[in-house]
């Protein structure tokens, strides 16, 4: 028999009541700790999301929290089984955020979650203002864009209520980070964007004509030979004869060109863009996160200002900093961003660039000024009118120092940029 | 399940196929050979509270389970209580009154069916009478506030074993733990920043690279597409030499001289074609002032040859002490270490890239092979009893030689009447840096002497929030702390460790699930840097803060 009156409740949760019903030496000093505080974090519904979801709903359950919801798009593969630790064999096929919210609600008693399968930019302003906090550990940089740009597009000043504050963590390998924003009043996603640079692209040119390493005969297999051979089968990274074949055919060329080290592992890593990952940085990071849920919900230690970076190659190391929230981000701030340009680069070569510099990071772009459409993706007529654009230079289209706005599919907002052209 | 087609990846690879990339075959072998040991709790807080609730353990457990260490065993004498399920994922309400031991393993075992798990609710001093239980272990890790008499004899014994512990706290928002290693603890595969593990010798060639720069004739002689393709090393060593020519045969040396150079190969770049300049070129000039430098030896790696167990080999070595020897014999005879072989990418085409990267390919085998042959004379030498050294150990020996470790053990650290000077004096300097996380550490060490003294079984009254138990562990404590050094701890230095009291005591020894989470997660990473022998582990103390959500770490 399970007994479940309240004061095998109080016994449950000692631990955590202590903290939240003793003042700290850390804590500010108007702090009331107690029953309002318990009760605060009781009611704080919480929304979790990504590919950290299995340890953040684990330690925000055990933080007292009962009321929490999970987005995740993701079904469940083999190779989440080395870190996911709510998946078993059984599991894979089916989706991530139904068999991990029913694992924690089974685990905890008194703990609800509701789980939602499908993405986050599925859901509305409406749907994100129910929550009291947003936590994050989404696997894309697209995807944390979205959310910090909708949250930030939510603060009403009138309304405090408007204002979620948004918890993110990110691994790869030993490293990882984690962050809080405060949207509007802390620096944000978009303004430490250049933070977390992609990396750069090979050249096409490379990968056409000269390879040189083995990565480059899987590029060319993947995106050159598979075009010319089998244009018809849309390509598919998680379909193994797929892979296979893209293996083989680098294989071929990498014998061709005596080039080593073609294997299976690096096509697939190559081909989806494989970061490792494992148990133990996810843990870090996801805790990391998690336990600044707990200090902002009941404020019973400061909350992190505002960025705390880890490494665990060599011992333990972490860097806590707070990242300048800047005035010419083009979420949270009011000014348009430099961008240094060649005034002789065409506009098409620009438009490419995007996708790699740093500070934009824009794959479908469409460009305007504010006197006239440089290129417009969409409707197809637009498209065309403006496709000849794409040919001329920058310094026939745009004046120096002019301002460009920048919209793109994956997200619902313009991007400012001040074009400089470089001496 | 087997292979499902040519090359392609087991069942157990794809499973494992993100941590492989870090670890690779080798490291996830190490894993699969080995069990550790969680030593969870060891009697009860006090009066009225039951033990440690040892999540930190567990959550360690957790994170070496998924990626598929052998086995484990867990030692914990507790019964599962209500505030166990309030903090401890591996437990639900059926474990309610059942042992803790028994539990947490078998909810840890559905994690992975590849891995053994063991639970023994004897208390640990009990066990160790047994002399084989401890050395099954590759690994201890023990839940701290431990008493002394259960502490001291199980470090002490992995000491004697060389089996490395880690001993945890994690009280509230404040975490610490202590890795202890064998005295000497070598790494070959550290991983190094893969730019800085090239070695290109641009000032050291030898005669096949010579002869490749040579062969190049007359670069002005090129039409633009053969001279826009030149693979920058060769470019710098073609102006090496036109440089060494007309500097009385010396290449650039200092800062001023090697911008000199850079400036010099930046003029000598094309620029009336189409495209305005060279993209070897480009990498040249930029690869001027990190790779223009004579082959040196890092002060580490030094000090490693001349370590004792490196000058003097006896039967009893261990492989690496015998390929450092071996490769320290090479390197008084070459005066540079083996060429690790590898060569970053490039512009060039195809053909001329692949022949330079045989180039070094073919002097690091030749290398391996001078360096192999000197450890199976070694071997022969010493009349080893064991098998012979794994080419495959030697060549990755080689690759790695400027970037090998040995990591000096040091015991748990303790604040007490024993302590070791050097312990003492770290922690010292360490106070003296503002706002410095060594108070946590402090605050653990004096909860530590609380808990030893309620566990006195003589002493079953005493409670956790004893006021006058505290006070008499902070005034003992302090006082080890002017041991060595008389000069006063200061008013500043005393707020911070009563702040870190202060902190500790808020949460009755109990912890939050969190930050035991967080330190489970640090943990497990420490123990599979120690278990695969790769990347750096901790030397040897880190503290967590929660609180102000940062670490530190420290040589105690």
């Amino acid at each position: 028999m399970i007994v479940t009156d309240a004061n095998s409740q109080q016994n449950r949760w000692k631990h955590l009541h202590k903290v939240l019903t003793n003042a700290g030496p850390y804590c500010d000093e108007d702090w009331i700790p107690g029953e309002e505080t318990i009760t605060a974090l009781e009611s704080s519904k919480i929304l979790g999301a990504g590919g950290l979801g299995c340890e953040i709903l684990k330690n925000l359950a055990l933080s007292g929290f009962k009321d929490i919801h999970v987005i995740d798009m993701d079904t469940i593969d083999i190779s989440n089984l080395n870190r996911q630790f709510l998946f078993r064999q059984a599991d894979i096929g089916k989706p991530k955020a139904e068999v991990a919210a029913a694992f924690v609600e089974r685990r905890v008693k008194g703990v609800k979650i509701t789980p939602f399968v499908g993405k986050i930019q599925d859901k509305d302003e409406d749907y994100y203002m129910q929550f009291k906090i947003v936590i994050c550990g989404l696997d894309s940089i697209e995807a944390r864009r979205w959310i910090n740009s909708t949250l930030i597009g939510m603060v009403d000043m009138e309304n405090p209520e408007s204002l979620k504050p948004l918890i993110d963590g990110g691994t790869e390998g030993f490293k990882g980070q984690a962050r809080v924003i405060l949207p509007t009043l802390s620096s944000c996603i978009e303004c430490q964007l250049d933070m977390h640079a992609p990396r750069p692209a090979v050249p096409l040119c490379t990968i056409a004509t000269i390879p040189r390493q083995p990565q480059h005969c899987i590029e060319w297999a993947h995106q050159i030979a598979w075009q010319e051979k089998r244009k018809d089968d849309t390509f598919d990274s998680d379909d193994m004869e797929h892979i296979s074949w893209v293996y083989n055919t680098a294989m071929e060329r990498a014998q061709q060109f005596h080039i080593h080290g073609v294997t299976f592992q690096m096509t697939q890593g190559v081909v989806k863009n494989i970061i490792p990952a494992i148990a133990s940085t996810n843990a870090v990071i996801a805790a990391s996160t998690t336990s600044e849920v707990l200090k902002i919900a009941t404020s019973c230690n400061p909350y992190l200002e505002n960025y705390m970076m880890y490494a665990g190659e060599e011992g333990v190391y972490t860097y806590t900093f707070e990242a300048e929230k800047k005035p010419d981000c083009p979420v949270c701030g009011n000014l348009a961003r430099k961008m240094i340009v060649d005034r002789n680069s065409t506009l098409g070569d620009f438009i490419d660039s995007l996708g790699e510099r740093a500070e934009a990071q824009l794959k479908k772009p469409s460009l305007r000024t504010e006197e006239k459409t440089l290129y417009q993706r969409f409707p197809p007529q637009l498209e065309e009118h403006t496709r000849p654009n794409l040919k001329l230079k920058l310094h026939e289209l745009l004046e120096d120092g002019e301002e460009v706005a920048v919209s793109d599919p994956a997200y619902t907002i313009d991007f400012r940029y001040k074009v400089i052209f470089n001496k | 399940m087997a292979q499902s087609f040519h090359g392609g990846p087991t069942s157990k690879e794809r499973k494992y196929d993100r941590q492989l990339r870090l670890w690779a075959a080798s490291g996830q072998q190490a894993l699969e050979d080995s069990r550790v040991l969680l030593v969870n709790s060891d009697g009860p807080l006090g009066a009225n509270s039951t033990g440690v609730s040892g999540v930190v353990g567990v959550e360690a457990l957790k994170n070496l389970v998924l990626p598929g260490i052998g086995g484990f065993t867990i030692v914990d004498p507790a019964i599962v209580t209500e505030a166990d399920l309030g903090v401890n994922f591996f437990l639900e309400e059926q474990s309610l009154g059942k042992s803790r031991a028994e539990e947490t393993c078998r909810l840890l075992r559905e994690l992975n069916p590849d891995v053994h798990g063991y639970f023994n609710s004897q208390p640990i001093t009990d066990l160790l009478h047994d002399p084989d239980f401890l050395p099954q272990h590759k690994l201890v890790i023990i839940s701290g506030p431990t008493k002394r008499s259960s502490l001291d004899p199980l470090i002490q014994r992995a000491q004697e074993l060389a089996i490395p512990v880690l001993y945890t706290h994690s009280v509230g928002f404040l975490a610490t733990f202590s890795l202890q290693l064998p005295a000497e603890f070598p790494i070959v595969e550290t991983h190094p920043d893969p730019e800085s593990a090239q070695d290109l010798r641009l000032l050291h060639p030898w005669p096949e690279l010579v002869a490749a720069t040579s062969a190049l004739g007359d670069l002005d002689a090129m039409d633009d597409h053969q001279h826009g393709h030149v693979p920058y090393i060769l470019l710098l060593l073609y102006f090496l030499e036109q440089w060494k020519q007309a500097h009385g045969g010396n290449a650039p040396g200092n800062y001023k001289e090697k911008t000199e150079f850079r400036e010099f190969v930046r003029s000598q770049a094309r620029t009336s074609n189409p495209e305005g300049g060279e993209e070897n070129f480009d990498e040249a000039v930029a690869a001027v002032l990190k790779t223009v430098s004579p082959p040196t030896i890092p002060s580490t790696i030094r000090e490693i040859f001349e370590l004792d167990q490196c000058q003097n080999l006896t039967g009893e070595s261990v492989d690496f002490w015998l390929i450092a020897h071996a490769i320290h014999f090479f390197y008084m005879t070459h005066g540079v270490l083996p060429l690790p072989g590898s060569l970053p990418d490039m512009k060039a085409q195809s053909a001329d890239y692949v022949s330079l990267q045989n180039l070094y390919k073919a002097k690091a085998r030749r290398d391996v092979e001078e360096v192999t042959s000197t450890v199976r004379q070694l071997e022969t030498q010493l009349d080893r009893r064991v098998p012979p050294i794994p080419d495959r150990d030697i060549d990755a020996f080689c690759k790695n030689a400027a970037h090998i470790k040995v990591v000096h053990g040091r015991q748990i650290p303790q604040i007490s009447s024993n302590s070791d000077a050097v312990t003492l004096k770290a922690i010292r300097s360490q106070l003296g840096i503002p706002d410095s996380l060594v108070s946590v550490f402090i605050a653990t060490q004096i909860l530590d002497g609380v808990v030893d003294e309620i566990q006195d079984e003589s002493n079953d009254r005493r409670f956790i929030n004893d006021d006058t138990l505290w006070k008499s562990h902070t005034e003992r404590i302090l006082a080890l702390l002017t041991r060595d050094d008389p000069t006063p701890l200061d008013s500043e230095v005393r707020d911070n460790i009563n702040k870190a009291i202060q902190e500790l005591r808020r949460a009755e020894g109990g912890e939050l699930h969190n930050i035991a989470s967080l330190a489970g997660g640090l943990v497990a990473q420490e123990s599979l840097k120690v278990i695969t022998k790769q990347y750096g582990p901790l030397d040897n103390t880190c503290v967590f803060d929660g609180a102000r959500s940062r670490s530190e770490m420290y040589r105690l």
